[in-house]
């Protein structure tokens, strides 16, 4: 008991010295922990937002968590422990979305917390519907789409151009990897079974429509590797394991250009999805205006362009796009390797995440029976 | 000498009989003995025991419900399931004001969302209309505020509605407060609803306390300087309704007796919808039977859902079911976990053997370097061991590639080594293996050589003397290692996840999802629990048949 209290007493001095320091900088806290995944995406951030961010503001310590992937799971535990550790978390918006609904994560005013563009639009305005919920700061747009070994198309063959060129066995045949759930694989399998890109979510929603799509992901069953981490498709792919499969579209651009495999990209129906910053809830007050500040920084037009040399997501501010140079090291124009460029983006899905936080677990429960099968 | 024919109690050497100052003695000893090990004591329970039945009690807890819709969940016992009709109006009521102070609260979503893990679309319905619940109120804002400017400011409603003897009110919608936030809102609200204006305005109090608790304690604000809540509003546009408080307020003197009886006067201004009729207008699917009784199934404190959903059954209305063929998983998954530890255990026994019986046999230099052969996979990251076997095992890999240089496999016909149960197999029994060898190896180690070569000059053959001899003795390593192995491999969850595939998955990966991804941390407990009880009965089962005590990790 009495050393808990000597513990407290001096934690507290520490404190209260370590807040004598900060004076200058409006009670801010003076290290930051940022979660994210790990990675090549994880240095592009660290290149285009906490370097600069660094620079500005001395002294300040930033602790990385490579722990995006359990972010909802890891911050309920946190929260139900009375004590947040993290400052700013990266997740995809869905998740973004999940921790608004649990109370997780605080919510963010557009107009107030955000950087307005340069020349003046609004931040609400610049990001347009990609605000998705009310908590989530958007930061990338980033696809899931296809990849194909160049070199195991057979020979007279065009190469896959087209959704559907996945359940071609016969013209494409060799191991597909899909991911290891039913998001996005549900609905290229009704896009290609003949449901009209616009009903596909009506079809969803009913119990012979999730059938329907199971039944035709069961024609290629057999072929199918499913994967359960992003990296996994590239290597797949790298070592000839599979002929074509589903991943990020940033992984395919790092195995094809920096790692110069013998991969091509299909972009017919991507599906789009966002990532960016949410803040916890419950954060003490100089934490919390750490975090804001930071966030401010690292979504404003500048910064947001700037992660684009490091990997190929599009950053989800449109007047961001003007500003995407070249790769930072290998010199070559990153804007024709975005997914939202327009010859890559004709026929692109956005996720659908009202559908997909009511149907998640329910069609989750059959895709995963179904695969037992 | 006389002291020894005495026949009284035997006395210690300060004259206490000597039983009793024996027991004290023993006793002080055990507290002391107790007292040691209490730090590491206090650690287990604080660390391992209370979270693991804390997390466990979630298979069964389902309060959430019952505390976030409090006056839904009393509101909806009147209504009669079976009948096809959505629930009364009362509920529908009950149900605006539960889930306004659970929207401001940011309740409102974590129900949906506990919901909808029983029926899918409850989860945007309660998102959703938590977005309306605002607009509803200033529906009848708008209208109070053109009777009377004076119901836009936050001194007329504090004065109309603050007063004396409401304490016991305030009390129970605090711990109502109390219940849904899990915290004891313990403080000074500084307002005090007038029992006159509980009893005349019941809703109009109820919504107006609700806002001075939330905004007194959690916002810290000063309640007679805030705007109410547009619930507030709502509250006296459904107090108006009612003919009886009409008829009181005539006779009603009190503060702001005139605003109210003008109100009153203009009261058909009001809108008229019923709140069914609103919630209908914000999401048809309210008026959803299916719905609703998903909503009273899971409204008691505790369930039996969790459970259910892990056997794949389910709750209905008519009781208990079985699900539909095409979701049921988890008892295939579990008869799989278990028949596949039980290969991996089988297979261990049989590789560990001649491994420990060498270590064993082998002067103790050249065992010492073999024992650290087996130890070296071990003290290698358990994730690294797992690739390091997906890059042997894929089509591609190193023992397709040999195979096929070998020409005992066509280039075109490459083995299936992984993403399915053998990959889990094959990745397993090497991780597991060392878990076996070594209490193998120490059991063995006890077995006098001496006895093999008595057996054999007695005539035994070389099998005989093994199996009748050195075998039966080796039994208690071959229990210890079977055990280790069985019960470590049913809760493995990496090496599955990684060389798996489809069909060599296990319970635990099912666990892991539900505790990372859907964040069904119930049905994740229930399944954990299942797990648990297997685990135990099995090894009640063991003891029955081999005998604990026949079990030896060392010497």
């Amino acid at each position: 008991m009495k050393l808990t209290t000597t513990l407290m007493a001096s934690t507290a001095l520490v404190v209260a010295a370590g807040s004598a320091f900060a004076d200058g900088h409006a009670k801010m806290a003076d290290s930051m922990t940022v979660v994210s995944w790990g990675g090549a995406y994880q240095k592009s951030q660290q290149n285009a937002y906490t370097i600069p961010y660094k620079e500005m503001h001395d002294g300040l310590e930033v602790v990385w968590d490579e722990s995006s992937a359990e972010a909802v799971a890891k911050l309920r535990a946190m929260d139900e422990a009375g004590s947040v550790t993290w400052d700013v978390v990266d997740v995809v918006a869905a998740d973004a979305l999940r921790l608004c609904d649990e109370g997780l994560a605080i919510e963010i005013d557009p107009e107030k917390d955000l950087a307005a563009a340069p020349d003046g639009t609004s931040a609400e305005e610049d990001f347009g519907e990609l605000l998705v919920g009310d908590c989530f700061i958007p930061q990338i747009v980033y696809s899931t789409t296809f990849g194909y070994r160049t070199d195991m198309v057979a020979e007279g063959v065009d190469p896959p151009s087209q959704i559907c060129d996945v359940f071609d066995l016969e013209k494409y045949p060799g191991k597909r990897s899909l991911e290891k759930r039913p998001i996005n694989n549900v609905e290229w399998a009704l896009l290609c079974d003949g449901v009209a890109k616009e009903d596909v979510y009506d079809v969803l929603a009913t119990e012979e429509g999730q059938q329907q799509a199971l039944d035709k992901l069961a024609t290629i069953k057999d072929d199918v590797i499913w994967w359960s981490a992003g990296a996994d498709t590239p290597q797949l792919l790298a070592d000839g394991e599979v002929f074509m499969g589903s991943t990020y579209n940033g992984r395919l651009f790092a195995a094809i250009e920096e790692q110069k495999q013998p991969i091509g990209m299909m972009w017919d129906a991507q599906v789009f999805d966002l990532d960016g910053w949410i803040i916890p809830a419950n954060l003490p007050e100089d934490r919390l205006h750490r975090a804001m500040d930071f966030v401010k920084f690292a979504t404003d037009t500048q910064r947001l362009a700037d992660q684009a040399k490091y990997i190929s997501y599009g950053p989800a501010r449109a007047s961001s796009a003007p500003l995407v140079g070249q790769h930072a090291e290998l010199g070559i124009d990153m804007a024709p390797h975005m997914p939202t460029d327009p010859n890559n983006a004709a026929n692109t899905f956005l996720y659908n995440y009202e559908f997909w936080a009511d149907y998640r677990d329910d069609i989750d429960a059959k895709f995963q029976a179904w695969l037992a099968q | 000498m006389s002291d020894a024919t005495q026949t009284g109690p035997v006395l210690a050497a300060d004259g206490s009989p000597l039983k009793r100052s024996l027991a004290r003695t023993l006793r002080r000893q055990k507290l002391r003995a107790l007292l040691l090990i209490s730090p590491l004591l206090v650690f287990v329970l604080v660390t391992f025991i209370v979270p693991i039945v804390s997390m466990l009690f979630r298979s069964v807890e389902n309060q959430i419900v019952a505390h976030t819709l409090p006056q839904t969940v009393e509101a909806l016992q009147d209504w009669n399931p079976d009948a096809g009709e959505p629930p009364s109006e009362a509920v529908f009521e009950a149900l605006y004001f539960d889930m306004f102070k659970a929207a401001e609260a940011k309740r409102h979503t974590q129900v949906g969302n506990r919901l909808n893990y029983e029926q899918p679309g409850l989860s945007s319905m309660f998102r959703g209309t938590g977005r309306d619940l605002d607009d509803i109120g200033e529906e009848f804002e708008d209208v109070f505020v053109g009777i009377d400017p004076a119901f836009k400011t936050s001194e007329f409603w504090f004065e109309l509605l603050s007063g004396e003897g409401g304490e016991s009110f305030l009390d129970d919608r605090r711990a109502l407060y109390a219940a849904m936030l899990g915290e004891s809102m313990r403080g000074d609200v500084g307002f005090l609803p007038s029992a006159e204006m509980v009893s005349l305005l019941p809703a109009t109090s109820a919504a107006y306390t609700d806002f001075a608790i939330w905004t007194a304690i959690e916002k810290e604000d000063v309640v007679a300087e805030e705007r109410p809540w547009e619930a507030v509003y709502a509250g006296l546009g459904v107090d108006l309704r009612s003919p009886e408080v009409v008829a009181e307020i005539g006779s009603y003197s009190g503060p702001g007796a005139d605003i109210l009886k003008a109100a009153v006067a203009s009261r058909d201004q009001l809108p008229q919808a019923s709140f069914q009729e609103m919630f209908a207008e914000s999401d048809e699917d309210w008026l959803d039977v299916e719905g609703w009784r998903t909503m009273s199934l899971y409204s008691p404190d505790y369930t039996t859902g969790y459970f259910l959903n892990s056997v794949d059954l389910q709750k209905t209305i008519d009781g208990v079911e079985a699900r539909p063929e095409t979701q049921q998983i988890y008892i295939k998954l579990f008869i799989r976990t278990l028949y596949m530890s039980l290969i991996i255990t089988g297979a261990c026994i049989l590789l560990g053997y001649p491994v420990a019986w060498i270590l064993a046999n082998l002067p103790l230099r050249t065992a010492n370097v073999l024992m650290i052969l087996v130890l070296l996979p071990f003290w290698t990251s358990l994730l690294v061991r797992t690739s390091a076997w997906k890059v042997l095992l894929q089509q591609q890999g190193v023992i397709n590639e040999i195979l096929v240089w070998l020409g005992f496999v066509a280039d075109d016909g490459r083995l299936v080594l992984m993403n399915n149960a053998t990959g889990t197999i094959i990745a397993m029994t090497h991780i597991l293996l060392p878990f076996m060898i070594l209490p193998l190896y120490s059991v063995m180690k006890t077995i006098p050589p001496s006895y093999l070569r008595a057996a054999k000059s007695l005539g035994a053959t070389n099998w005989t003397a093994f199996w009748r001899v050195y075998f039966p003795q080796s039994v208690p390593g071959i229990g210890a290692g079977s055990i280790l192995v069985f019960i470590l491999a049913i809760g493995y969850y990496i090496t599955p996840e990684i060389v798996g595939g489809t069909d060599g998955v296990f319970i635990s990966n099912r666990i892991a999802y539900h505790i990372s991804s859907s964040l069904n941390w119930g049905l994740a407990a229930a399944l954990g629990t299942i797990l648990l009880l297997v685990v135990l009965a099995l090894y009640w089962l063991y003891d029955q048949i081999v005998g604990i005590d026949n079990v030896k990790l060392g010497g």
